[in-house]
């Protein structure tokens, strides 16, 4: 399992467009906000936090396809699938692994383009605090999206089908507590329901994911 | 009387809906016209929303709908994934599109219903924002049910889509509430008759929601003998080219 995450971790690296893809994707969306709703450093305040998470959301969802397609591609993964290791395993490990190139670098780079919308100063530490929390989920989910859609052509656009309503829970959750945070109003519900939601995914979704999978492979 | 299951042989659910089908169509229609003339022409007209409460008889058997066909696409899935009945299956994808017309209809009602009472087409209340959801869900499953090309891994696929979008649905349902509040009113139909809409209305409605049912029952019926007929067409040619 762990030689898989490090594979995993090393081919993103290696190929590119894991890490740099997704953040730059990331930049221009909250780069190209400003220019839309015009410059009013008020008005940017207000909606940073919901424009960070929407950001952040999309640029996750740009690499989805990549968890599972290119191993389906070059056979790889039928390999996998019949290694001794169980495939709910296989596929947690493949979220994570996309967690760790996509979600945490976005994570990280959240508070700086933060400072390009103006977001109050309280709302630093709960930004990052509800991207750490939320990303994963993301992850979780879009590898089960992925897992539906690895055999299909077309899969790139029905897989954003089918996994953006899947991600509104999260969504909603995520830049609640962002927002209050930034407005410094007490966010213990939102946040303990992020993590819920987060700690049931990683939990149960895997299963789906692996069932998903199995079938595909079949 | 047999049990359930013989339906999931194919030849007896074509031989048993054949005869059945005509007689719901028909009276589906019957009471369809029947409730909503009834509705729309002799109830007298509410004092504050005047004739425009008469949209409750499209909206509220509608919205109904749109939620229980969801129900039973998932009641299908898992009697799909537990017995492997290939009329089960059939029976989901045939709903799918129903259930999502059936939304449609739900929400386009309500926003013309919206304008003259609430002054706005769309608001984001969490009814409405969670019909939204729900219509997407429909879409995302009609969109996998026509890419996947094997017939049996589309039926697998789109059972555990549609077992996982139900948690995911329900999920949602309850994070708009807590996301913004309702200006919908609540239940218009519940066992408490206190919280009831007046008899001279409930009454037109309840046949009217009949009504639906009914043409929705019709409806999946008939889409899934169309399935059944288009899987065995298949097949035949399939034959043909073989011999």
């Amino acid at each position: 399992m762990r030689a898989l995450l490090l594979r995993d971790l090393r081919l993103a690296m290696r190929a590119g467009g894991g890490f740099g893809l997704g953040l730059a994707f990331f930049l221009i969306v909250v780069v190209l906000v400003p220019f839309g709703v015009g410059p009013q450093t008020e008005l940017l305040a207000r909606i940073a936090p919901g424009i960070l998470w929407i950001g952040a959301l999309l640029a996750c969802l740009l690499s989805l396809d990549r968890i599972l397609a290119l191993d389906w591609e070059d056979g790889s993964l039928d390999l996998i699938a019949t290694a001794p290791v169980p495939l709910e395993a296989v596929v947690s490990v493949k979220a994570l692994a996309h967690w760790l190139t996509t979600g945490l670098p976005l994570v990280l780079a959240a508070p700086v383009l933060g400072l390009l919308l103006n977001l109050p100063a309280p709302g630093y530490g709960w930004l990052t605090l509800s991207l750490l929390l939320g990303t994963p989920a993301l992850s979780v989910i879009g590898t089960f999206g992925a897992a539906l859609t690895v055999g299909l052509k077309r899969g790139g656009l029905l897989l954003s089908l089918l996994v953006l309503p899947l991600y509104v829970p999260v969504l909603i959750f995520g830049a609640e507590v962002a927002r209050r945070g930034a407005e410094a109003m007490a966010l213990t519900t939102p946040l303990a329901m992020l993590a819920g939601i987060t700690c049931g995914t990683i939990a149960l979704l895997p299963f789906a994911s692996a069932a998903v999978l199995r079938m595909n492979l079949r | 009387m047999a049990s359930i299951w013989e339906y999931a042989n194919p030849r007896k659910f074509m031989a048993t809906t054949d005869v059945v089908l005509p007689w719901i169509a028909v009276t589906a229609a019957l009471t369809l016209v029947g409730g909503l003339i009834w509705g729309f022409f002799f109830t007298p007209e509410d004092y504050r929303q005047g004739a425009t409460v008469k949209i409750i008889y499209l909206h509220v058997p509608a919205a109904l709908l749109a939620i229980n066909a969801w129900l039973m696409m998932l009641a299908a899935s898992l009697i799909w994934i537990v017995r492997r009945h290939h009329v089960s299956a059939l029976a989901a994808r045939a709903a799918a599109p129903v259930g999502a017309v059936m939304t449609l209809i739900a929400l386009i009602t309500g926003a013309i219903w919206g304008q003259p009472m609430w002054g706005t087409w769309w608001e984001w209340d969490p009814r409405l924002t969670s019909f939204l959801i729900l219509f997407l869900f429909y879409l995302g499953y009609m969109a996998l049910w026509s890419a996947v090309e094997n017939d049996d891994t589309a039926a697998d696929l789109t059972a555990i889509l549609c077992l996982v979008g139900s948690v995911f649905a329900l999920l949602s349902r309850y994070a708009v509430n807590f996301w913004n509040q309702g200006l919908h009113q609540g239940a218009s139909l519940s066992l408490d008759a206190q919280e009831n809409v007046a008899d001279v209305f409930y009454h037109p409605l309840l046949v009217s929601i009949a009504g639906f049912v009914l043409l929705f029952v019709a409806l999946v019926l008939l889409r899934t003998r169309t399935e059944i007929r288009a899987r065995r067409m298949r097949a035949l040619l399939l034959r043909e080219r073989m011999g």
